[in-house]
């Protein structure tokens, strides 16, 4: 599939005579596929609002290659903002125009059609709220309203810097159904958002960043197996039999932690050699459960910002790729 | 083009910017008002009783030398014209020539549009300059403290032509209300002096003078107008320039001057930017010291005189609106926006 959005060794550094040099981008790279809804990862301060500033111009890089639409950025943003619509960080606008108003001016300045206005309006759920000052409105119904603007250009390209952010539950699922919508419409959305749960649900692919470098990246369901512990729990028919089960599979070169009902498994590739292993020894298995894991964990694992407990982690506090922490962890080049 | 039309609407739909232009228009309007209840068409009338009360002043001035001769000759008479309160000579005390108490003292004050339009156009262009310069500053330092500016990027990268296209549409609008603004206080004036005063002696010259004066007002509102908009734009607020004007006012002017009349430097004004301004629009200022002493061949002592022209004021105005509206767009051009 084309790439739509391409990042290479992109770093941002900021210096200041206080705090010293800090490199909020370090050589990130990413990859967007044409059609995809696509969820950009990482803790706060990580560098994801930063690369979607300097994606749109907003940043000047240190270094690094970009391309939009096959174009190269920034050089050629004149050229593809027609097609790519953006909302980063929290929505922001003029308090005292209303929604219309907003939303009118932008399409005038972008010259798209003063109808698409109405259009974009019935589609966040905004049309009879339209009349309103901005100022008047919830945090939520910016946030829709910054959904719509970045869709007044019916883009191809649909950068989203946490959606959701102030969305009341249904507003949540709305936002996830249009997305899913857009997609399927042949729109490609990249996705920043802490919803986890909600980037797991909406998401073709994922890049997780940390501390300014790509830490994963790939389709959710391969970055989910790839950190999969491959844990199998096992019970027996006979708890008195757990002994026997742990020497025999620790024969065979499984990890086994014995518990008092049951086996906990590690690095198990195929969950059906267990089954085998214990049958030919006569202990037979009641229950054999992979055990799954969720992109939050996946998360934090990467990132290393699970919580412990009696510390507080600062915000700069999280994995560094090449980093003392771990070495040796994903590069990437053009279609990596 | 479409980018122009939009902010031009944007301009005109803030709220900010109509009340604004609205108070700035009722002071103008007070003032042609205020010149109109405090003037009066002098008639027949009017001269005649300016005669009477002046007759009337000269006569109370006899009365009053008279009685001051008499009580002057009864001091020396009595011998205590000593202590300084009477001249030597008791007849050197006489009443002031006819002549010198003028009929045109008593008259009441009255609008000559040839002597005095041109200096309706100071306050004119003052009250209109400070209109656009809060104008300026907010239209631009909204958009940035409220995150307009960016939206307007992510949809017209090219950051210049954004900046400058917002800069033209203000000035495009400032322009209109200023020109209309100074037809209605032209014609205004001109119903002032036609009804309480006099339109005589208007000449094609003196016609010319008052649009040139005019032209020289317009291009100062513009001027501060877009220091306005570069200041707000440098900072990225409205009360950046708000702030640097009050400081440049405070500190830079009030304490300047004090500063400089302390050390005693010579044409102090010299240094003050309301000097420049009123030089450009009155084509000259003529500053004076009064410490020194030119004499005349009649005895008189005459200051030396510091002459600053409105040719000096145009190349210090224009050097501030370049370097202030430069700062912002090299700012603009460089600095991330985030």
């Amino acid at each position: 599939m084309p790439a739509v959005l391409e990042i290479e060794g992109l770093r941002k550094t900021y210096k200041s005579r206080r705090r010293g040099t800090r490199n909020a981008l370090d050589g990130f790279d990413m990859r967007v596929e044409a059609g995809q809804v696509h969820g950009f990862l990482g803790p706060n301060g990580s560098g994801k609002t930063t690369t979607l500033r300097t994606l749109l111009g907003l940043i000047r890089p240190n270094a690094g290659r970009m391309r939009i639409l096959g174009q190269e950025v920034p050089e050629a943003l004149p050229v593809v903002a027609g097609q790519v619509g953006a909302i980063v960080e929290s929505p922001q606008f003029f308090p005292h125009f209303t929604a219309r108003d907003t939303l009118s001016l932008l399409a005038s300045a972008g010259d798209v059609p003063a109808t698409r206005v109405d259009e974009v309006l019935e589609l966040v759920g905004l049309r009879d709220r339209a009349g309103e000052r901005v100022k008047t409105y919830s945090l939520g119904m910016k946030q829709r309203l910054a959904v719509a603007s970045a869709l007044l250009k019916n883009p191809k390209l649909l950068i989203l810097d946490e959606p959701a952010n102030g969305l009341d539950p249904g507003g949540i699922r709305e936002m996830r159904t249009l997305m899913r919508t857009l997609a399927e419409s042949g729109m490609t959305v990249v996705l920043s958002s802490h919803i986890l749960g909600e980037i797991q649900l909406i998401c073709d692919s994922v890049t997780i960043i940390s501390l300014g470098r790509r830490v994963a990246f790939g389709p959710v369901d391969e970055v989910l197996a790839q950190h999969s512990s491959g844990a199998v729990r096992v019970r027996l028919e006979a708890a008195a039999d757990l002994p026997a089960a742990t020497e025999v599979l620790t024969r065979a070169g499984v990890r086994v932690t014995g518990q008092a009902d049951h086996l906990m498994l590690a690095g198990v590739d195929k969950p059906a050699a267990v089954t085998r292993l214990l049958a030919e020894q006569g202990l037979y298995v009641s229950e054999l459960t992979p055990v799954t894991v969720d992109l939050e964990s996946v998360f934090l694992e990467l990132t290393a910002t699970a919580p412990v407990p009696g510390q507080h982690r600062q915000v700069d506090q999280s994995t560094k790729v090449g980093g003392p922490e771990q070495s040796g962890a994903a590069g990437g080049r053009w279609g990596a | 083009m479409s980018l122009y039309r939009t902010e031009l609407r944007r301009l005109v739909k803030r709220r900010f910017t109509r009340y604004m232009t609205l108070l700035g228009l009722l002071v103008l309007l007070a003032v042609v008002v205020g010149t109109f209840l405090t003037n009066e068409k002098l008639d027949a009338d009017a001269i005649a009783r300016a005669e009477r009360q002046a007759e009337q002043s000269y006569q109370e001035q006899v009365r009053w030398t008279a009685q001051e001769k008499a009580a002057c000759e009864a001091a020396k008479a009595a011998g205590t014209a000593d202590d300084g309160r009477y001249p030597d000579d008791c007849s050197v005390i006489s009443p002031p020539p006819r002549e010198a108490i003028e009929t045109s003292w008593f008259l009441p004050s009255t609008f000559d549009f040839r002597e005095s339009f041109a200096e309706t156009l100071i306050p004119f262009a003052g009250i209109l300059a400070l209109v656009g310069f809060v104008i300026g500053a907010s239209f631009v330092g909204a958009e940035w403290s409220t995150g307009g500016m960016m939206n307007l990027l992510l949809w017209r990268p090219p950051r210049l032509t954004v900046l400058l296209t917002k800069l033209a549409a203000l000035l495009t609008g400032l322009l209109t209300v200023t020109l209309a603004a100074a037809v209605a206080w032209f014609a205004g004036f001109w119903l002032v002096a036609t009804f309480r005063g006099n339109t005589e002696k208007m000449t094609a010259g003196v016609w010319q003078s008052f649009t040139l004066t005019g032209l020289r007002a317009v291009a100062l509102v513009l001027a501060v107008t877009a220091v306005g908009f570069a200041l707000a734009s440098l900072g990225r607020h409205t009360a950046m320039a708000l702030g640097g004007v009050v400081a440049v006012m405070v500190v830079g002017q009030f304490g300047l001057g004090i500063l400089l009349d302390m050390a005693g430097v010579r044409f102090p004004e010299a240094w003050l930017l309301p000097t420049y301004a009123v030089a450009w629009m009155q084509k000259k200022v003529t500053l004076e010291d009064w410490q020194s002493c030119n004499a005349t061949v009649f005895g008189e002592c005459k200051p030396d005189t510091f002459d600053v022209t409105w040719q000096q004021s145009s190349v210090l105005f224009v050097v501030g609106v370049a370097v202030i509206l430069g700062a912002a767009l090299w700012a603009m051009r460089r600095r991330d926006i985030s």
